[in-house]
Protein backbone atom coordinates (compact mmCIF):
# COMPACT_ATOMS: atom_id res chain seq x y z
CA UNK A 1 0.00 0.00 0.00
CA UNK A 2 1.07 3.56 -0.66
CA UNK A 3 2.36 5.62 2.27
CA UNK A 4 0.37 8.59 3.58
CA UNK A 5 1.72 11.68 5.32
CA UNK A 6 0.18 14.78 6.89
CA UNK A 7 1.12 18.00 5.11
CA UNK A 8 -1.38 20.54 6.40
CA UNK A 9 -3.22 21.30 9.65
CA UNK A 10 -6.15 23.54 10.51
CA UNK A 11 -8.46 23.98 13.48
CA UNK A 12 -11.06 26.06 15.23
CA UNK A 13 -11.46 25.02 18.87
CA UNK A 14 -12.81 26.34 22.17
CA UNK A 15 -9.23 27.41 22.95
CA UNK A 16 -8.60 29.42 19.78
CA UNK A 17 -8.97 29.69 16.06
CA UNK A 18 -5.73 28.42 14.56
CA UNK A 19 -3.44 25.44 15.16
CA UNK A 20 -0.51 27.16 16.86
CA UNK A 21 -2.78 29.38 18.98
CA UNK A 22 -4.75 26.35 20.18
CA UNK A 23 -1.60 24.30 20.77
CA UNK A 24 0.08 26.98 22.92
CA UNK A 25 -3.04 27.31 25.10
CA UNK A 26 -3.33 23.54 25.34
CA UNK A 27 0.27 23.21 26.51
CA UNK A 28 -0.39 25.98 29.04
CA UNK A 29 -3.22 23.86 30.46
CA UNK A 30 -5.99 26.35 29.69
CA UNK A 31 -9.63 25.31 29.74
CA UNK A 32 -12.12 26.49 27.13
CA UNK A 33 -15.11 25.93 29.41
CA UNK A 34 -17.45 28.66 30.58
CA UNK A 35 -21.05 29.21 31.48
CA UNK A 36 -23.28 29.15 28.41
CA UNK A 37 -24.51 32.67 27.66
CA UNK A 38 -25.87 32.19 24.14
CA UNK A 39 -29.21 30.65 25.15
CA UNK A 40 -31.37 30.03 28.19
CA UNK A 41 -29.80 27.43 30.50
CA UNK A 42 -31.45 27.99 33.87
CA UNK A 43 -33.73 24.97 33.40
CA UNK A 44 -30.97 22.68 32.06
CA UNK A 45 -29.00 20.35 34.35
CA UNK A 46 -25.77 21.23 32.52
CA UNK A 47 -25.14 24.96 32.06
CA UNK A 48 -21.54 24.93 30.84
CA UNK A 49 -19.75 24.21 27.56
CA UNK A 50 -16.40 24.76 25.88
CA UNK A 51 -17.12 27.46 23.33
CA UNK A 52 -15.07 29.02 20.54
CA UNK A 53 -13.73 32.47 21.52
CA UNK A 54 -15.40 34.78 19.03
CA UNK A 55 -13.89 38.13 18.14
CA UNK A 56 -12.29 40.15 15.38
CA UNK A 57 -9.91 37.36 14.37
CA UNK A 58 -6.86 38.69 16.22
CA UNK A 59 -5.18 36.98 19.18
CA UNK A 60 -6.63 33.57 18.35
CA UNK A 61 -10.25 34.72 18.27
CA UNK A 62 -12.60 33.37 15.64
CA UNK A 63 -14.25 35.73 13.20
CA UNK A 64 -16.50 33.76 10.82
CA UNK A 65 -16.35 36.62 8.28
CA UNK A 66 -12.65 35.81 7.79
CA UNK A 67 -13.62 32.42 6.37
CA UNK A 68 -17.00 32.72 4.65
CA UNK A 69 -19.02 35.63 3.30
CA UNK A 70 -21.82 36.70 5.67
CA UNK A 71 -24.48 36.05 3.03
CA UNK A 72 -23.21 32.46 2.64
CA UNK A 73 -23.00 31.94 6.43
CA UNK A 74 -26.68 32.78 6.66
CA UNK A 75 -27.52 29.73 4.53
CA UNK A 76 -25.64 27.12 6.56
CA UNK A 77 -25.28 25.86 10.10
CA UNK A 78 -22.14 26.74 12.03
CA UNK A 79 -20.61 23.27 11.60
CA UNK A 80 -20.12 24.06 7.90
CA UNK A 81 -18.51 27.44 8.62
CA UNK A 82 -16.16 25.85 11.16
CA UNK A 83 -15.19 23.19 8.60
CA UNK A 84 -14.50 25.77 5.91
CA UNK A 85 -12.42 27.81 8.39
CA UNK A 86 -10.32 24.82 9.49
CA UNK A 87 -10.01 23.44 5.94
CA UNK A 88 -8.87 26.83 4.65
CA UNK A 89 -6.15 26.91 7.31
CA UNK A 90 -5.09 23.35 6.46
CA UNK A 91 -5.04 23.83 2.69
CA UNK A 92 -3.11 27.11 2.99
CA UNK A 93 -0.67 25.39 5.37
CA UNK A 94 -0.11 22.54 2.90
CA UNK A 95 0.25 24.85 -0.09
CA UNK A 96 -1.75 22.36 -2.22
CA UNK A 97 -4.30 24.33 -4.24
CA UNK A 98 -4.63 22.40 -7.49
CA UNK A 99 -5.62 24.32 -10.62
CA UNK A 100 -4.93 21.66 -13.27
CA UNK A 101 -7.80 19.29 -13.93
CA UNK A 102 -5.56 16.22 -13.56
CA UNK A 103 -4.47 17.39 -10.10
CA UNK A 104 -8.01 18.36 -9.07
CA UNK A 105 -9.47 14.92 -9.83
CA UNK A 106 -6.80 13.31 -7.63
CA UNK A 107 -7.64 15.56 -4.67
CA UNK A 108 -10.70 14.86 -2.51
CA UNK A 109 -12.47 15.75 0.70
CA UNK A 110 -13.73 13.60 3.59
CA UNK A 111 -15.15 15.65 6.45
CA UNK A 112 -17.68 14.25 8.90
CA UNK A 113 -19.87 15.46 11.72
CA UNK A 114 -21.64 13.65 14.52
CA UNK A 115 -24.95 15.46 14.46
CA UNK A 116 -24.58 18.21 11.82
CA UNK A 117 -26.96 21.13 11.68
CA UNK A 118 -29.18 20.35 14.63
CA UNK A 119 -29.78 24.02 15.57
CA UNK A 120 -31.05 24.82 12.08
CA UNK A 121 -33.27 21.75 12.01
CA UNK A 122 -34.98 22.92 15.19
CA UNK A 123 -35.47 26.43 13.78
CA UNK A 124 -36.92 25.14 10.53
CA UNK A 125 -39.27 22.96 12.58
CA UNK A 126 -40.61 26.07 14.30
CA UNK A 127 -40.98 27.84 10.93
CA UNK A 128 -42.91 24.89 9.50
CA UNK A 129 -45.19 24.74 12.55
CA UNK A 130 -45.77 28.48 12.89
CA UNK A 131 -45.67 29.76 9.30
CA UNK A 132 -46.30 26.72 7.13
CA UNK A 133 -44.30 24.89 4.45
CA UNK A 134 -44.09 27.87 2.06
CA UNK A 135 -41.75 29.62 4.51
CA UNK A 136 -39.21 26.77 4.74
CA UNK A 137 -36.03 28.09 3.11
CA UNK A 138 -34.55 26.45 0.00
CA UNK A 139 -31.28 26.51 1.96
CA UNK A 140 -32.72 24.51 4.84
CA UNK A 141 -31.67 21.09 3.49
CA UNK A 142 -28.28 21.97 1.91
CA UNK A 143 -27.38 24.03 4.98
CA UNK A 144 -27.91 21.12 7.38
CA UNK A 145 -26.73 17.98 5.54
CA UNK A 146 -23.57 16.62 7.10
CA UNK A 147 -21.74 15.93 3.84
CA UNK A 148 -22.18 19.58 2.82
CA UNK A 149 -19.08 20.41 4.86
CA UNK A 150 -17.13 18.32 2.33
CA UNK A 151 -19.21 19.88 -0.45
CA UNK A 152 -18.36 23.47 0.49
CA UNK A 153 -14.65 22.72 0.87
CA UNK A 154 -14.52 20.93 -2.50
CA UNK A 155 -16.22 23.89 -4.19
CA UNK A 156 -13.92 26.44 -2.57
CA UNK A 157 -10.73 24.68 -3.70
CA UNK A 158 -11.86 22.83 -6.84
CA UNK A 159 -11.21 19.41 -5.30
CA UNK A 160 -12.84 16.96 -7.72
CA UNK A 161 -11.61 13.65 -6.30
CA UNK A 162 -13.51 11.44 -3.83
CA UNK A 163 -16.10 13.52 -1.97
CA UNK A 164 -17.23 11.67 1.10
CA UNK A 165 -18.38 12.05 4.68
CA UNK A 166 -18.53 10.12 7.93
CA UNK A 167 -21.19 10.02 10.65
CA UNK A 168 -20.08 7.85 13.56
CA UNK A 169 -20.89 10.01 16.58
CA UNK A 170 -17.76 10.72 18.62
CA UNK A 171 -15.56 8.51 16.42
CA UNK A 172 -16.32 10.60 13.32
CA UNK A 173 -13.10 12.61 13.17
CA UNK A 174 -10.88 9.55 13.60
CA UNK A 175 -12.84 7.53 11.06
CA UNK A 176 -12.67 10.41 8.57
CA UNK A 177 -8.89 10.63 8.80
CA UNK A 178 -8.45 6.85 8.79
CA UNK A 179 -10.77 6.33 5.83
CA UNK A 180 -9.25 9.22 3.87
CA UNK A 181 -5.75 7.85 4.43
CA UNK A 182 -6.98 4.53 3.14
CA UNK A 183 -8.37 6.14 -0.05
CA UNK A 184 -4.89 7.50 -0.70
CA UNK A 185 -3.19 4.22 0.21
CA UNK A 186 -5.47 2.39 -2.25
CA UNK A 187 -4.65 4.92 -5.01
CA UNK A 188 -8.14 6.44 -5.26
CA UNK A 189 -6.64 9.87 -4.58
CA UNK A 190 -3.26 11.53 -4.01
CA UNK A 191 -4.45 14.21 -1.58
CA UNK A 192 -7.40 14.22 0.84
CA UNK A 193 -8.65 17.08 2.98
CA UNK A 194 -10.07 15.21 5.98
CA UNK A 195 -11.42 15.72 9.46
CA UNK A 196 -14.47 16.48 11.55
CA UNK A 197 -16.63 19.41 12.51
CA UNK A 198 -19.37 20.02 15.08
CA UNK A 199 -21.63 22.83 16.30
CA UNK A 200 -23.64 21.12 19.02
CA UNK A 201 -23.83 23.86 21.65
CA UNK A 202 -27.53 24.65 21.47
CA UNK A 203 -30.47 24.12 23.80
CA UNK A 204 -31.81 20.93 22.27
CA UNK A 205 -28.51 19.05 22.20
CA UNK A 206 -27.63 20.03 25.76
CA UNK A 207 -31.09 18.81 26.78
CA UNK A 208 -30.64 15.59 24.79
CA UNK A 209 -27.15 14.68 25.98
CA UNK A 210 -28.14 15.60 29.54
CA UNK A 211 -31.11 13.24 29.24
CA UNK A 212 -28.64 10.48 28.25
CA UNK A 213 -26.85 11.31 31.54
CA UNK A 214 -23.69 11.96 29.54
CA UNK A 215 -22.97 15.57 30.59
CA UNK A 216 -21.27 17.01 33.65
CA UNK A 217 -23.85 18.60 35.92
CA UNK A 218 -21.93 19.28 39.15
CA UNK A 219 -19.67 22.09 37.97
CA UNK A 220 -22.10 24.76 36.77
CA UNK A 221 -20.53 27.21 39.21
CA UNK A 222 -16.96 26.22 38.35
CA UNK A 223 -16.97 25.54 34.58
CA UNK A 224 -13.23 25.09 34.04
CA UNK A 225 -13.20 22.21 36.56
CA UNK A 226 -16.04 20.33 34.82
CA UNK A 227 -13.99 18.27 32.37
CA UNK A 228 -11.73 16.13 34.59
CA UNK A 229 -10.89 12.79 32.96
CA UNK A 230 -9.66 10.04 35.33
CA UNK A 231 -10.33 12.22 38.38
CA UNK A 232 -12.50 10.66 41.06
CA UNK A 233 -14.92 13.63 41.01
CA UNK A 234 -15.66 13.46 37.28
CA UNK A 235 -19.36 13.35 36.46
CA UNK A 236 -19.74 13.53 32.68
CA UNK A 237 -18.38 15.31 29.63
CA UNK A 238 -18.41 19.01 28.85
CA UNK A 239 -19.60 19.72 25.34
CA UNK A 240 -17.28 21.49 22.92
CA UNK A 241 -17.56 22.95 19.42
CA UNK A 242 -15.25 23.45 16.47
CA UNK A 243 -13.46 21.64 13.67
CA UNK A 244 -10.16 19.94 12.94
CA UNK A 245 -8.95 19.32 9.39
CA UNK A 246 -5.76 17.77 8.03
CA UNK A 247 -4.34 17.53 4.54
CA UNK A 248 -3.30 13.93 3.90
CA UNK A 249 -0.99 13.22 1.00
CA UNK A 250 0.67 10.30 -0.69
CA UNK A 251 4.32 10.33 0.34
CA UNK A 252 5.93 10.58 -3.11
CA UNK A 253 3.44 13.28 -4.15
CA UNK A 254 4.39 15.29 -1.07
CA UNK A 255 8.11 14.79 -1.69
CA UNK A 256 7.89 15.78 -5.35
CA UNK A 257 6.45 19.18 -4.50
CA UNK A 258 8.71 19.67 -1.48
CA UNK A 259 5.83 19.76 0.99
CA UNK A 260 6.44 20.13 4.72
CA UNK A 261 5.69 16.75 6.34
CA UNK A 262 4.36 16.72 9.91
CA UNK A 263 4.03 12.97 10.45
CA UNK A 264 3.08 9.71 8.75
CA UNK A 265 -0.26 7.96 9.21
CA UNK A 266 0.83 4.36 9.72
CA UNK A 267 -2.13 2.57 11.25
CA UNK A 268 -5.90 2.58 11.50
CA UNK A 269 -8.21 0.20 13.32
CA UNK A 270 -11.99 -0.02 13.64
CA UNK A 271 -14.29 -2.12 15.79
CA UNK A 272 -17.79 -2.39 17.17
CA UNK A 273 -18.84 -3.10 20.76
CA UNK A 274 -22.14 -4.78 19.82
CA UNK A 275 -23.21 -4.04 23.37
CA UNK A 276 -25.28 -0.90 24.14
CA UNK A 277 -26.46 2.27 22.36
CA UNK A 278 -24.68 4.70 24.68
CA UNK A 279 -22.63 2.78 27.27
CA UNK A 280 -19.21 1.34 26.38
CA UNK A 281 -18.83 -2.41 26.80
CA UNK A 282 -17.55 -2.96 30.30
CA UNK A 283 -14.73 -5.31 29.35
CA UNK A 284 -13.25 -2.68 27.00
CA UNK A 285 -12.94 -5.33 24.34
CA UNK A 286 -14.03 -3.06 21.48
CA UNK A 287 -11.49 -0.42 22.45
CA UNK A 288 -8.78 -3.06 22.80
CA UNK A 289 -9.47 -4.61 19.43
CA UNK A 290 -9.44 -1.37 17.46
CA UNK A 291 -6.13 -0.33 19.03
CA UNK A 292 -4.72 -3.78 18.34
CA UNK A 293 -5.88 -3.65 14.71
CA UNK A 294 -4.34 -0.21 14.24
CA UNK A 295 -1.00 -1.38 15.64
CA UNK A 296 -1.03 -4.46 13.43
CA UNK A 297 -1.62 -2.32 10.35
CA UNK A 298 1.11 0.04 11.53
CA UNK A 299 3.55 -2.81 12.05
CA UNK A 300 4.56 -1.54 15.46
CA UNK A 301 4.44 -3.35 18.79
CA UNK A 302 2.60 -1.95 21.83
CA UNK A 303 5.87 -1.12 23.59
CA UNK A 304 6.77 1.27 20.77
CA UNK A 305 3.88 3.61 21.65
CA UNK A 306 5.17 6.80 23.27
CA UNK A 307 1.92 8.74 23.58
CA UNK A 308 -1.77 7.92 23.59
CA UNK A 309 -4.23 10.76 23.05
CA UNK A 310 -7.12 9.21 24.95
CA UNK A 311 -10.78 9.33 24.14
CA UNK A 312 -11.09 10.13 27.88
CA UNK A 313 -14.30 12.17 27.96
CA UNK A 314 -14.62 12.52 31.75
CA UNK A 315 -17.58 10.17 32.07
CA UNK A 316 -17.63 7.92 35.15
CA UNK A 317 -17.72 4.69 33.09
CA UNK A 318 -15.75 5.37 29.94
CA UNK A 319 -12.42 6.65 31.26
CA UNK A 320 -11.54 3.61 33.32
CA UNK A 321 -12.72 1.18 30.65
CA UNK A 322 -10.40 2.81 28.11
CA UNK A 323 -7.53 2.90 30.58
CA UNK A 324 -8.08 -0.81 31.28
CA UNK A 325 -8.04 -1.58 27.56
CA UNK A 326 -4.78 0.31 27.08
CA UNK A 327 -3.24 -1.61 30.00
CA UNK A 328 -4.34 -4.88 28.42
CA UNK A 329 -2.81 -3.76 25.11
CA UNK A 330 0.59 -2.62 26.38
CA UNK A 331 1.08 -5.04 29.28
CA UNK A 332 4.48 -4.62 30.92
CA UNK A 333 5.21 -1.54 28.79
CA UNK A 334 2.64 0.48 30.76
CA UNK A 335 5.26 2.35 32.74
CA UNK A 336 6.90 3.78 29.60
CA UNK A 337 3.64 5.04 28.08
CA UNK A 338 2.07 8.47 28.51
CA UNK A 339 -1.61 9.05 27.88
CA UNK A 340 -3.49 12.32 28.27
CA UNK A 341 -6.98 13.53 27.60
CA UNK A 342 -6.96 16.91 25.89
CA UNK A 343 -10.74 16.94 26.34
CA UNK A 344 -9.94 18.16 29.86
CA UNK A 345 -9.21 21.49 28.13
CA UNK A 346 -11.14 21.50 24.85
CA UNK A 347 -14.24 19.71 26.09
CA UNK A 348 -15.74 17.00 23.92
CA UNK A 349 -16.10 18.16 20.32
CA UNK A 350 -18.08 15.00 19.43
CA UNK A 351 -17.61 14.47 15.67
CA UNK A 352 -14.64 16.86 15.57
CA UNK A 353 -12.89 15.36 18.62
CA UNK A 354 -10.94 12.65 16.79
CA UNK A 355 -9.75 15.18 14.22
CA UNK A 356 -8.43 17.82 16.62
CA UNK A 357 -6.87 15.04 18.71
CA UNK A 358 -5.13 13.62 15.63
CA UNK A 359 -3.63 17.09 15.18
CA UNK A 360 -2.56 17.25 18.84
CA UNK A 361 -0.91 13.82 18.45
CA UNK A 362 0.91 15.11 15.37
CA UNK A 363 2.11 18.22 17.21
CA UNK A 364 3.30 16.10 20.15
CA UNK A 365 5.46 14.24 17.63
CA UNK A 366 6.68 17.49 16.04
CA UNK A 367 7.53 19.31 19.25
CA UNK A 368 8.41 16.47 21.64
CA UNK A 369 5.97 17.70 24.24
CA UNK A 370 2.81 16.16 25.68
CA UNK A 371 -0.33 18.16 26.44
CA UNK A 372 -1.59 17.55 29.99
CA UNK A 373 -4.77 16.12 31.48
CA UNK A 374 -5.94 19.07 33.58
CA UNK A 375 -8.13 18.84 36.69
CA UNK A 376 -6.57 15.46 37.46
CA UNK A 377 -6.23 16.03 41.19
CA UNK A 378 -7.16 12.60 42.55
CA UNK A 379 -7.00 9.75 40.01
CA UNK A 380 -9.87 7.32 40.53
CA UNK A 381 -7.62 4.31 39.88
CA UNK A 382 -3.96 3.49 40.27
CA UNK A 383 -2.26 3.16 36.93
CA UNK A 384 1.31 2.65 35.85
CA UNK A 385 0.49 4.64 32.75
CA UNK A 386 1.52 8.28 33.06
CA UNK A 387 -1.66 10.34 32.64
CA UNK A 388 0.32 13.60 32.31
CA UNK A 389 -1.56 15.25 35.19
CA UNK A 390 -2.04 19.01 35.09
CA UNK A 391 1.24 20.02 33.44
CA UNK A 392 2.58 19.54 29.92
CA UNK A 393 5.81 17.57 29.82
CA UNK A 394 8.67 17.10 27.43
CA UNK A 395 9.01 13.65 25.93
CA UNK A 396 10.33 12.51 22.59
CA UNK A 397 7.39 11.04 20.71
CA UNK A 398 8.03 8.76 17.77
CA UNK A 399 4.74 6.83 17.76
CA UNK A 400 1.40 8.30 18.88
CA UNK A 401 -1.99 6.60 19.00
CA UNK A 402 -5.28 8.48 19.10
CA UNK A 403 -8.47 6.82 20.32
CA UNK A 404 -12.09 7.71 19.61
CA UNK A 405 -15.19 5.86 20.76
CA UNK A 406 -18.78 6.74 19.92
CA UNK A 407 -22.41 6.10 20.78
CA UNK A 408 -23.59 2.93 19.10
CA UNK A 409 -20.38 1.18 20.15
CA UNK A 410 -18.25 2.48 17.28
CA UNK A 411 -14.50 2.61 17.92
CA UNK A 412 -11.55 3.93 15.94
CA UNK A 413 -7.82 4.24 16.58
CA UNK A 414 -5.29 6.00 14.37
CA UNK A 415 -1.52 5.64 14.69
CA UNK A 416 0.95 8.34 13.67
CA UNK A 417 4.74 8.15 13.47
CA UNK A 418 7.43 10.77 13.13
CA UNK A 419 8.39 10.97 9.46
CA UNK A 420 11.67 9.17 9.07
CA UNK A 421 12.12 9.26 5.28
CA UNK B 1 -38.11 54.86 -6.81
CA UNK B 2 -41.44 54.02 -5.24
CA UNK B 3 -41.83 52.75 -1.71
CA UNK B 4 -42.29 49.24 -3.09
CA UNK B 5 -39.13 49.56 -5.16
CA UNK B 6 -37.18 50.67 -2.10
CA UNK B 7 -38.39 47.73 -0.06
CA UNK B 8 -37.63 45.28 -2.88
CA UNK B 9 -34.17 46.75 -3.26
CA UNK B 10 -33.49 46.43 0.47
CA UNK B 11 -34.45 42.75 0.43
CA UNK B 12 -32.26 42.06 -2.61
CA UNK B 13 -29.25 43.78 -1.04
CA UNK B 14 -29.71 41.87 2.18
CA UNK B 15 -30.24 38.43 0.64
CA UNK B 16 -27.68 38.58 -2.17
CA UNK B 17 -25.06 40.61 -0.29
CA UNK B 18 -24.55 43.00 -3.21
CA UNK B 19 -23.75 46.72 -3.35
CA UNK B 20 -26.78 49.03 -3.46
CA UNK B 21 -25.68 50.72 -6.69
CA UNK B 22 -25.82 47.40 -8.54
CA UNK B 23 -29.47 46.89 -7.69
CA UNK B 24 -31.02 48.82 -10.58
CA UNK B 25 -34.53 48.29 -11.93
CA UNK B 26 -33.06 46.48 -14.97
CA UNK B 27 -30.74 44.23 -12.93
CA UNK B 28 -31.29 40.49 -13.41
CA UNK B 29 -31.00 38.46 -10.20
CA UNK B 30 -29.03 35.68 -11.87
CA UNK B 31 -27.18 37.49 -14.69
CA UNK B 32 -26.21 40.68 -12.85
CA UNK B 33 -26.48 40.05 -9.12
CA UNK B 34 -24.90 36.59 -8.81
CA UNK B 35 -27.97 34.73 -7.57
CA UNK B 36 -28.45 31.01 -8.20
CA UNK B 37 -31.78 29.23 -8.57
CA UNK B 38 -32.09 28.66 -4.79
CA UNK B 39 -31.39 32.33 -4.09
CA UNK B 40 -34.28 33.31 -6.38
CA UNK B 41 -36.63 30.94 -4.54
CA UNK B 42 -35.61 32.53 -1.24
CA UNK B 43 -36.01 36.05 -2.67
CA UNK B 44 -39.57 35.30 -3.72
CA UNK B 45 -40.27 33.95 -0.22
CA UNK B 46 -38.87 37.14 1.26
CA UNK B 47 -41.08 39.26 -1.02
CA UNK B 48 -44.12 37.23 0.07
CA UNK B 49 -43.24 37.78 3.71
CA UNK B 50 -42.53 41.51 3.34
CA UNK B 51 -45.61 42.34 1.28
CA UNK B 52 -48.05 39.79 2.72
CA UNK B 53 -48.90 38.34 -0.67
CA UNK B 54 -48.71 34.90 -2.19
CA UNK B 55 -46.62 34.54 -5.33
CA UNK B 56 -47.63 31.34 -7.14
CA UNK B 57 -44.82 29.26 -8.69
CA UNK B 58 -45.80 30.11 -12.29
CA UNK B 59 -45.71 33.83 -11.47
CA UNK B 60 -42.43 33.43 -9.57
CA UNK B 61 -40.85 32.00 -12.71
CA UNK B 62 -41.49 35.28 -14.55
CA UNK B 63 -39.77 37.40 -11.88
CA UNK B 64 -36.24 37.60 -13.26
CA UNK B 65 -35.25 41.22 -12.60
CA UNK B 66 -35.69 43.80 -9.85
CA UNK B 67 -38.19 45.57 -12.11
CA UNK B 68 -40.20 42.34 -12.62
CA UNK B 69 -40.55 42.04 -8.85
CA UNK B 70 -41.51 45.68 -8.36
CA UNK B 71 -44.17 45.54 -11.13
CA UNK B 72 -45.61 42.27 -9.83
CA UNK B 73 -45.79 43.55 -6.26
CA UNK B 74 -47.25 46.91 -7.25
CA UNK B 75 -50.04 45.09 -9.02
CA UNK B 76 -50.53 42.48 -6.27
CA UNK B 77 -50.67 44.99 -3.41
CA UNK B 78 -53.01 47.44 -5.23
CA UNK B 79 -55.59 44.73 -5.97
Amino acid sequence: MRRVVITGLGMVTPLASGVEETWQRLLAGQSGARRIDTFEVDDLPCQIACMIPKGDGTNGTYNPDDWMEPKEQRKVDDFIVYAVAAATQAVEDSGWKPTDYEDQIRSGVLIGSGIGGIAGIVEAGYTLRDKGPRRVSPFFIPGRLINLASGHVSIKYGLKGPNHSVVTACSTGAHAIGDAARLIALDDADVMVAGGTESPVCRISVAGFAACRALSTGFNDNPTAGSRPYDKDRDGFVMGEGAGIVVLEELEHAKRRGAKIYAEVIGYGLSGDAYHITAPSEDGDGAYRCMQMALKRAGVSPDEIDYVNAHGTSTPLGDEIELGAVHRLVGDAASRISMSSTKSMTGHLLGAAGAIEAIFSTLAIRDGILPPTINLDNPSVDSKIDLVPNKAKEKKVRVALSNSFGFGGTNASVVFRAFEG
Amino acid sequence: MSDIADRVKKIVIEHLGVDADKVTIEASFIEDLGADSLDTVELVMAFEEEFGVEIPDDAAETILTVGDAVRFLEKATSA
